[in-house]
């Protein structure tokens, strides 16, 4: 193959969320010693001539590159293990890694059933040898403590029923929260944590209709800015809209890291959710590449001839 | 360890369910025969029984119960045929309903129980009911209280054995200095409380008494009057010594001191088959008297007959 041709297919095998790993074998693997060194000169996107004569690589484009070869690894694992396991672990993880990865505790512990939740606790406890609770508790600090750790203990009702008085007159307190925003923030009023961590999940609904006729807006729209808040009410009443919204972000051309490890979660742990959607493996296709994008995309066709 | 004692050979739930039928039956009821039957069946014998009750007869025994007789007898016979998570469920419910002082009643179930236990109650809300326990703690209870009892109930402790005993000194002296500034209802008090697990708690407390020279309920009596003071000494003797937290509130209701009227029958039908030879041994420790004598002294008639048989005493 001619340089530009092997420089093209080789960029075009690390672009993408993966990297197309059948293109990568014919490109390198019988490269000879002169090859590689003209691919090494002509790929400034990862390396750059040093001064003492040789093509150095550029390092945090090495570690990217190391993040997209790990996917598909990723995919498998997180595919594999048991539910109960794979939550507990989540959770642990972004405890972890603190703050930026609260979103991931509020996902968990609001899309999950009642009994999968308590699943998680059960597997934390054999795990790690401690409850989520402690460890939340201990190692989130501010007003975001209150509310992870309520989240995670809830085990709510799964009923359909719902006392319409009730969820409206808590729609107003949510109201009088919001509104009050600039005396004391939302997430530190202590009724509304209550509100929204013990109630069910239709009555939650229920209450956003209610808040909807109200205020003319909806609740997502006024805790616009209020992060793990407006995460906890969008999981919690329309769960499609916040997974959607988490799977263009993680497919977006600026998407993080971070965005894009949401990818696997999400379709790992939402298939029957995402299935509904269409669109999303057209959204996929021209993005992910390699034997990541066949995996993702094969989670979702099974799911759908189910 | 249990003081229910169960005969060797048990009839047929069957049998015993005709036997309950016929106790029912005539003028008036043979509350005997209900003592000596029900007094004398573990959970699993009361659950099948009560089954087979219900497919004979079309109706719950619990029914027949409330229908045919009153008052304390009636509430022990109840309570103790519930199964323990429905029967936890049951006064939960109960003690959201009624005034401040029953936060006592939640707090002891959310904290005497085990880390499964609780979340079995949890479940027998949730079909009793058609609401969380939680959500109907967070309703009823307010302020502090609300605070302190919305995680206890919601807690799934860790129930192993593994301590840090790194984590037991820095906790301990996070209370020491939360209690000595007088904030008793601070953030990182209730933490401690409401999410360690028992054994990373005792560790914590007996670090707190060697290393400040008191255990840790003596500094929480600063304020005799102050009724969540009462309440979180008591949330604390709850997760570390259950039964001397029993034998004050058999005590207290024993010498009619204090507002837990139902206290004795709920002490004895919920502990019966859990702890309560422990709770007889401290209360004999505590009063020189045994629980029995006691409980004979205090109460009478077929509801003394049912206490005295859930505690032990006599054949099987």
């Amino acid at each position: 193959m001619a340089l530009p041709d092997v420089l093209e297919a080789l960029n075009k095998a690390f672009s993408g969320i993966g990297v197309d790993e059948n293109s990568l074998i014919s490109v390198v693997a019988n490269s000879s010693h002169e090859h590689k060194k003209s691919l090494r000169k002509g790929f400034s996107k990862l390396f750059i001539e040093d001064e003492n004569g040789f093509e150095r690589s550029d390092q945090s484009a090495i570690k990217n590159l190391k993040f997209e070869f790990k996917r598909f690894r990723d995919a498998v694992i997180l595919s594999l293990l048991h539910p109960w396991e794979r939550d507990a672990r989540l959770i642990e993880k972004a405890i972890k890694k603190g703050p930026k990865q609260y979103g991931v505790i509020v996902e968990i512990a609001c899309s999950r059933s009642s009994n999968e939740l308590l699943g998680a606790r059960k597997a934390y406890h054999s795990l790690f040898d401690r409850s989520i609770e402690e460890d939340l508790a201990s190692h989130v600090k501010g007003s975001e403590r209150k509310l992870l750790v309520a989240l995670v203990s809830a085990y709510r009702y799964e009923g359909p029923k719902v006392n319409e008085d009730v969820a409206k007159s808590e729609a107003e307190i949510l109201s009088n929260a919001i509104k009050n925003a600039h005396k004391r923030k939302p997430i530190e009023d202590e009724d509304l944590i209550m509100i929204l961590s013990t109630r069910s999940k239709p009555h939650l609904q229920a209450l956003n209709e209610h808040y909807n006729k109200i205020c003319q807006k909806s609740l997502t729209q006024e805790l616009e800015g209020e992060g793990n808040l407006k995460d906890t009410v969008e999981c919690l009443c329309t769960p499609e809209t916040y997974f959607t919204r988490v799977l263009d972000s993680a497919l977006s051309a600026d998407a993080d890291e971070e965005s894009k490890r949401a990818l696997t979660r999400v379709v790992v742990t939402q298939k029957e959710l995402l299935v509904k959607d269409g669109s999303v493996p057209n959204k996929i296709e021209g993005i992910l590449t390699g034997a990541y994008k066949d995996f993702i995309l094969g989670s979702l066709a099974r799911e759908e001839n189910k | 360890m249990a003081t229910l004692k169960v005969p060797t050979h048990v009839p047929a739930p069957s049998e015993d369910a005709e036997q309950l039928r016929k106790a029912f039956e005539g003028w008036g009821t043979n509350e005997q025969m209900i003592i000596d039957i029900l007094a004398h069946r573990n959970a699993a014998q009361r659950n099948l029984i009560r089954k087979t009750y219900g497919q004979t007869y079309g109706e719950d025994f619990l029914t027949s119960l409330d229908k045919e007789l009153s008052s304390d007898f009636e509430r022990a016979v109840l309570l103790f045929t519930l199964d323990p998570a429905e029967r936890d469920a049951y006064l939960a419910n109960e003690a959201t309903k009624r005034f401040p002082s029953s936060n006592w009643v939640i707090m002891e179930i959310a904290c005497t129980r085990s880390s499964h236990e609780l979340f079995n109650v949890r479940k027998a809300y949730h079909a009793r009911y058609k609401k969380s326990l939680e959500e109907d703690v967070a309703h009823h209870a307010t302020g502090d209280y609300r605070k302190l009892l919305v995680p206890l109930v919601s807690a799934f402790r860790y129930e192993g054995d593994e301590v840090n005993m790194t984590l037991a000194k820095s906790e301990a002296k996070i209370l020491h200095d939360k209690i000595s500034h007088k904030h008793y209802s601070d953030e990182e008090v209730i933490r401690i409380v409401t999410t360690r697990s028992k054994a990373q708690l005792n560790a914590t407390l007996n670090h707190y008494n060697t290393a400040f020279g008191n255990a840790i309920n003596k500094d929480l009596k600063a304020d005799p009057k102050d009724e969540f003071l009462k309440l979180l000494r008591a949330t604390i003797k709850c997760l570390t010594v259950p039964e001397k937290y029993f034998e004050k509130v058999l005590r207290q209701a024993i010498n009619r001191l204090g507002t837990d009227e139902w206290a004795l029958t709920r002490v004895v039908t919920t502990r019966a088959e859990v702890d309560m030879v422990r709770i007889k041994e401290e209360y004999q420790k505590r009063n020189s008297v045994t629980l029995e004598k006691a409980v004979a002294g205090d109460t009478s008639g077929d509801y003394e007959r049912m206490l005295l048989a859930l505690i032990g005493c006599g054949d099987v």
